[in-house]
């Protein structure tokens, strides 16, 4: 029974990891800067696609292997650096207090011209760097064989949840950036920097998009077309979540994952319609999702 | 003035698979998406922005398949009950759906829009799966054609449907419910205030829209002679959307405009490059930031700075 | 005493635990020009949110010509026959003056045509009539976003009026309406409302327009009605002297 139930367990869990980071960037950036990044899936295939080149480079080089995972890390860093603060400035923050069309339409064409430069550059086969899920290897409990790789996940997803927290509430940036969510308006009359607090949230997102694709790659692998596939699924995790909400996002990957693990155990064929089912059923019975909230307009 | 543009620029599309055959395909797909387009136009009117309409596009299509397993053979019937049976599936997801607003209402879309895709992608048994199914060469009023008569009839007829559709829509749009319609964008408050049920003014709407998205569906449907379930993927809803934006949302033209440019364009773009999404998503950016009412803005603008 | 158009029983509202609504019983008359003042933030707005249903209260009952109403939307209040206008105008600011007030019109008598135009013959003939009646004629094709302030006032009264309502609510109908137009703009909708025959019930904070033009006068304050009756009683009362009217 145990011997059933654990694997499947882990294997959720690692799945909602996976999930989670795939959501936690869009639904930060849409709380501080009220936008919906529909670029946000293609940033997330990027830092994929950086980092399976990096791993590959120190592969091919015969370096120390375990570089590959400082690569994983430094590729979201240089995902966010290169594309955070130049895409905020240039393209999202013109659409600031315009309509949700007008940001989602701009951001579907950020989308459009980062998928076409992914297959410029990268090409269109793909990629399959597992070094530093090779390096970790397996763990055998009572004849059931475990990757360690997938612990990994878990622990950094968890970190991710809690550094985040720590950064929003203990630290002044995300104090400030608190105080932008809360009232935007208020926050610039009292002399808070806004652009420098959504330069700052966006190359967050882009981060954690970034290292979500990174930390994706060893998996799982990387092809064209992943960029739109992430998109709508953490567009759906977000949604159910609540959009903006950090730990609506972690809760809302839980359920998905588990959806998700045992669509695959009982009903293969239902695997991807998972997602977004479920999502559906949340937001009919719950339109601002699990966590959130809305404001009513009054006369 | 406009009427005649609109008719010398639907005959000048007719005449263009003369002077060059190739173009009828490029043509008859930028008519399909057209009508797609005018769907999500419909919306955008009331402030709302579906990225999930490419469901009703590809469930028409799929209609027409089912249909023809059926023993339907008639062209028009084909035609005729998809887009109801698309008007059917707007008017059950409608019901649904109109009760919500912006992101949310895009995200809803998406949501069903995404079922759907993962449905015929994983029913192998029913929908063929990712491969799709063929769609048939139907007879018309009787009489088989070859594929090549049948593509060329199916042009004709479809722009036939733009002059009797478009205007069709185009008095829609100057009716109250049209009228109430741009009103929800504005002030839902006064609607209310008036008396005038939001849901069953937006509900109309949305069943318009998705036998518009069907009819651009069914068209596409027998004209690339296969339906698989990337027609109903959410690129392709936001690509609806784009051509929509891209023509400009201001009337019943701005679809079908920003539909043949867009063909055009990319027909004409992959003889010089195969960064064609790098192309458009600079454009769409561009138009918007731009030329907020679209290319259709262009020939409006006289008219607005007069007031 | 003439029958009882619309009436409040026992009405009452908290926004978290501040009382808007305690205890209110209103009545409002056949042909009566009712007058509701009171110092601002006293819920004289919620007064009117609740009659529309709006705000449902949270115990106590609105009746309209009898019938409860209570737990009706302002979509069926409206079709009950009560109209109103808007503190803040409440338009379709893009479109065009006259096709608010044809909107207007349709939604009274022709909504459900998705085949004829908005603009008829006989529509365009009343929407400039009452566009007239409020001075706008000159405005009609104009989008009515361009409008100033105090235009738009008068075009939010001017599409409660298309409606051809036995009540009408209006919510400071001469607030951001110049000086200069406001006697003439109240006596055009006196005697629009009194040839329509329709009943009204206005908030108001111009105590000379009140005292001109209302048969009646309530005094509104923390939620409760302080005093009501004819202007000149109304006025010559200690109390709502120092509450309301002040110094003035």
């Amino acid at each position: 029974m145990l011997n059933a139930i654990i694997p499947l367990l882990l294997d959720s869990l690692a799945s909602a990891a996976l999930i989670f980071f795939a959501a936690v960037g869009l639904t930060l950036v849409f709380s501080v800067l009220r936008v919906l990044n529909v670029a946000h899936g293609s940033l997330y295939s990027i830092g994929g696609y950086v980092a399976a080149s990096a791993c590959l480079f120190i592969a091919s080089r015969q370096m120390n292997p375990y570089l590959s995972f400082v690569a994983l890390l430094f590729s979201a860093v240089f995902v966010a650096a290169i594309f955070g603060p130049v895409v905020e400035r240039s393209l999202v923050r013109w659409t600031y207090g315009k309509s949700e069309a007008v940001q989602i339409l701009i951001t579907f064409g950020l989308f459009l011209m980062l998928e076409d430069l992914q297959r410029m550059i990268f090409g269109v086969q793909s990629y399959y760097e597992d070094t530093p899920m090779r390096l970790l290897g397996t763990t055998n409990l009572s004849g059931v064989v475990y990757l360690n790789y997938q612990i990994v996940l878990i622990v950094m997803a968890v970190a991710v949840v809690v550094g985040l927290r720590f950064l929003i509430r203990h630290t002044r940036t995300g104090r400030l950036m608190t105080a932008v969510v809360a009232d935007r308006e208020m926050a610039q009359a009292v002399g808070i920097d806004t652009n420098r607090i959504f330069m700052l949230a966006f190359s967050l997102g882009v981060f954690l998009a970034a290292l979500g694709g990174a930390l994706a790659t060893p998996t799982s692998g990387i092809a064209p077309g992943l960029g739109a596939d992430t998109m709508v699924l953490a567009f759906a995790v977000a949604a159910i979540g609540g959009l903006g909400q950090i730990e609506g996002a972690a809760v809302a990957s839980l359920i998905v994952g588990l959806a998700r693990v045992l669509a695959i155990y009982v009903a293969p064929e239902l695997d991807a319609v998972a997602p977004y089912a479920a999502m559906l059923v949340v937001l009919l019975i719950r339109p601002y999702g699990l966590f959130g909230s809305t404001s009513v307009r009054r006369v | 003035m406009r009427t005649i543009l609109a008719a010398a620029g639907i005959l000048v599309i007719a005449a263009l698979p003369l002077v060059a055959p190739w173009l009828q395909f490029v043509l008859t797909l930028a008519v399909a998406k057209g009508f797609a387009a005018l769907g999500v136009a419909v919306l955008l009117r009331a402030g709302l922005i579906s990225i999930g309409h490419a469901m009703f596009f590809a469930a028409s299509a799929y209609g027409v398949t089912f249909l023809a397993r059926l023993g339907v053979n008639d062209f028009a019937v084909l035609l005729a009950v998809s887009v109801l049976a698309a008007a059917a599936v707007g008017a059950i997801v409608g019901s649904f759906l109109v009760r919500y607003r912006a992101i949310f209402f895009a995200m809803l879309n998406l949501a069903v829009s995404m079922v759907f895709y993962a449905l015929c992608a994983k029913l192998y048994g029913v929908t063929g799966g990712t491969d799709g199914m063929p769609v048939p060469i139907p007879t018309i009023f009787g009489i088989s054609l070859g594929e090549a008569a049948f593509k060329q009839v199916l042009f004709y007829v479809s722009l036939m449907l733009i002059v009797i559709v478009g205007a069709a829509v185009h008095r829609y749009l100057d009716s109250p419910l049209g009228h109430a319609l741009s009103a929800v964008h504005t002030n839902e408050i006064r609607l209310e205030y008036l008396g005038i049920p939001v849901w069953a003014v937006l509900l109309i709407a949305y069943v318009i829209s998705a036998a518009l998205a069907g009819l651009g569906g069914a068209i596409a449907g027998f004209a690339i002679g296969r339906v698989v379930p990337d027609f109903a993927f959410w690129t392709a809803s936001g690509h609806l959307v784009l051509v929509a934006v891209l023509g400009g949302i201001g009337g019943v033209p701005g679809a079908f405009i920003g539909a043949f440019f867009l063909e055009l364009l990319h027909s004409a773009a992959v003889t010089v490059t195969d960064a064609w999404n790098l192309v458009v998503g600079a454009a769409l950016i561009i138009v918007i930031m731009f030329l907020p009412r679209g290319f259709y803005g262009f020939f409006e603008r006289e008219k607005a700075s007069a007031l | 005493m003439k029958p009882a158009i619309l009436e409040t029983k026992d009405i009452h509202v908290a926004f978290n635990g501040v009382k808007a609504a305690d205890g209110v019983n209103l009545r409002v008359g056949e042909g009566e020009f009712l007058a509701v003042i009171g110092p601002n933030g006293s819920g004289k707005t919620t007064l009117l949110n609740i009659c529309t249903g709006y705000i449902k209260p949270q115990s106590g009952r609105v009746c309209l010509e009898g019938k409860d109403i209570t737990r009706l939307g302002p979509r069926a209040i409206a079709r009950r026959g009560v109209a109103r206008a808007f503190q803040i105008p409440q338009l379709f600011s893009d479109q065009r003056v006259i096709d608010n007030m044809m909107l207007a019109l349709a939604a009274k008598d022709g909504l459900w045509s998705a085949i004829r135009p908005l603009e008829t013959e006989a529509r365009h003939q009343e929407a400039t009539r009452l566009l007239e009646l409020v001075g706008l004629a000159d405005d009609a094709k104009r989008i009515s976003r361009t409008l100033p302030e105090g235009h738009r006032k008068l075009l939010d009264i001017a599409v409660a009026m298309a409606l051809k309502p036995r009540l009408l609510l209006l919510d400071e109908p001469t607030s951001g309406v110049s000086v200069l137009e406001r006697f003439p703009l109240m006596e055009a909708l006196m005697a629009a409302l009194r040839q329509a025959r329709i009943t009204a019930l206005f908030v108001e904070h111009d105590m000379e327009v009140v005292a001109r033009y209302a048969n009646r006068v309530l005094v509104w304050n923390a939620g409760q009605i302080m005093a009501e009756g004819r202007p000149d009683d109304v006025f010559s009362d200690a109390r709502v002297l120092e509450r309301v009217v002040g110094v003035a």
